[in-house]
C-alpha cells in the first residue's frame, strides 16, 4: 500500500516535469488578437526591416535604427509603426507569462522571443547584440 | 512515535519538489511557443525542420 503510494507519488512528480517542459499556454483570446494585429503590422514594417530602418532589438523590441533611410514624409508613421509594434510585443509576452500562471517569467520570455526574433530575421536584416547593430 | 514527523518531512520534500519544478522556466518549451508565433506573426512555412515536433524526452 504504502510502496504504491510512493509509486503513485513518483509517477505525479515524472509527469508535473514532464508537463513543464513540455508546451506553454499560447491559445489564450487575448494572445490571438494581439498576434493578428502584429501579423496584419509585419507587411508594413517588411519594407523597413529590409532596407535597415528598423531593427529588431537584443531586448525583444524593435527599433527605428535610421531614420534616414526612411522618406521623411514616412518617417513618423513608421515612428508610430514602431511604437505600436513595441506595445504588442510587451503585451504579448507578459500575457504569455500570465497565461501561464507565471507573471514572473516575463522578463524571461522576452529574453527567450528577443533570441528567437534574432535567430529566425531574414538575411539583410539589422539585428542587436551587445548594443551593435549587424546586418544578417 | 517518529512516525508523524517522517510524514512531515517526507511531506515536505515531496511539496518543495513541485515547488521547485514549477517556477522553473521552462526554456525549451519557451523557444517552441515563440517559434511557433513567430512563424504566425511572420507567416513564414515550416520549411525547416530543425525542430521536430513531439520528441521530448
Amino acid at each position: 500500500m504504502n510502496a504504491l503510494k510512493r509509486i503513485a507519488l513518483l509517477a505525479a512528480l515524472v509527469a508535473s516535469a514532464a508537463w513543464a517542459q513540455g508546451n506553454l499556454e499560447i491559445n489564450t483570446p487575448a494572445i490571438s488578437q494581439i498576434k493578428s494585429g502584429m501579423q496584419a503590422r509585419h507587411a508594413q514594417l517588411a519594407p523597413h526591416y529590409a532596407s535597415g530602418a528598423v531593427g529588431l532589438g537584443a531586448d525583444g523590441a524593435v527599433a527605428l535604427r535610421d531614420a534616414s533611410a526612411v522618406p521623411l514624409a514616412q518617417r513618423q508613421a513608421v515612428q508610430g509603426l514602431v511604437a505600436q509594434e513595441n506595445a504588442d510585443r510587451a503585451a504579448l509576452y507578459r500575457e504569455i507569462a500570465r497565461a501561464n500562471g507565471h507573471p514572473e517569467w516575463e522578463a524571461d520570455i522576452r529574453n527567450t522571443f528577443a533570441q528567437r526574433w534574432i535567430e529566425r530575421a531574414q538575411p539583410g536584416w539589422y539585428v542587436q547584440s551587445g548594443g551593435q547593430w549587424s546586418r544578417k | 512515535m517518529n512516525r508523524p514527523l517522517y510524514a512531515l518531512l517526507i511531506a515536505a520534500a515531496m511539496l518543495s519538489g513541485c515547488v521547485t519544478i514549477n517556477i522553473y522556466f521552462p526554456a525549451a518549451a519557451a523557444e517552441k511557443a515563440a517559434d511557433r508565433i513567430i512563424d504566425e506573426v511572420w507567416q513564414l512555412k515550416k520549411e525547416q525542420g530543425a525542430k521536430p515536433e513531439g520528441n521530448q524526452p
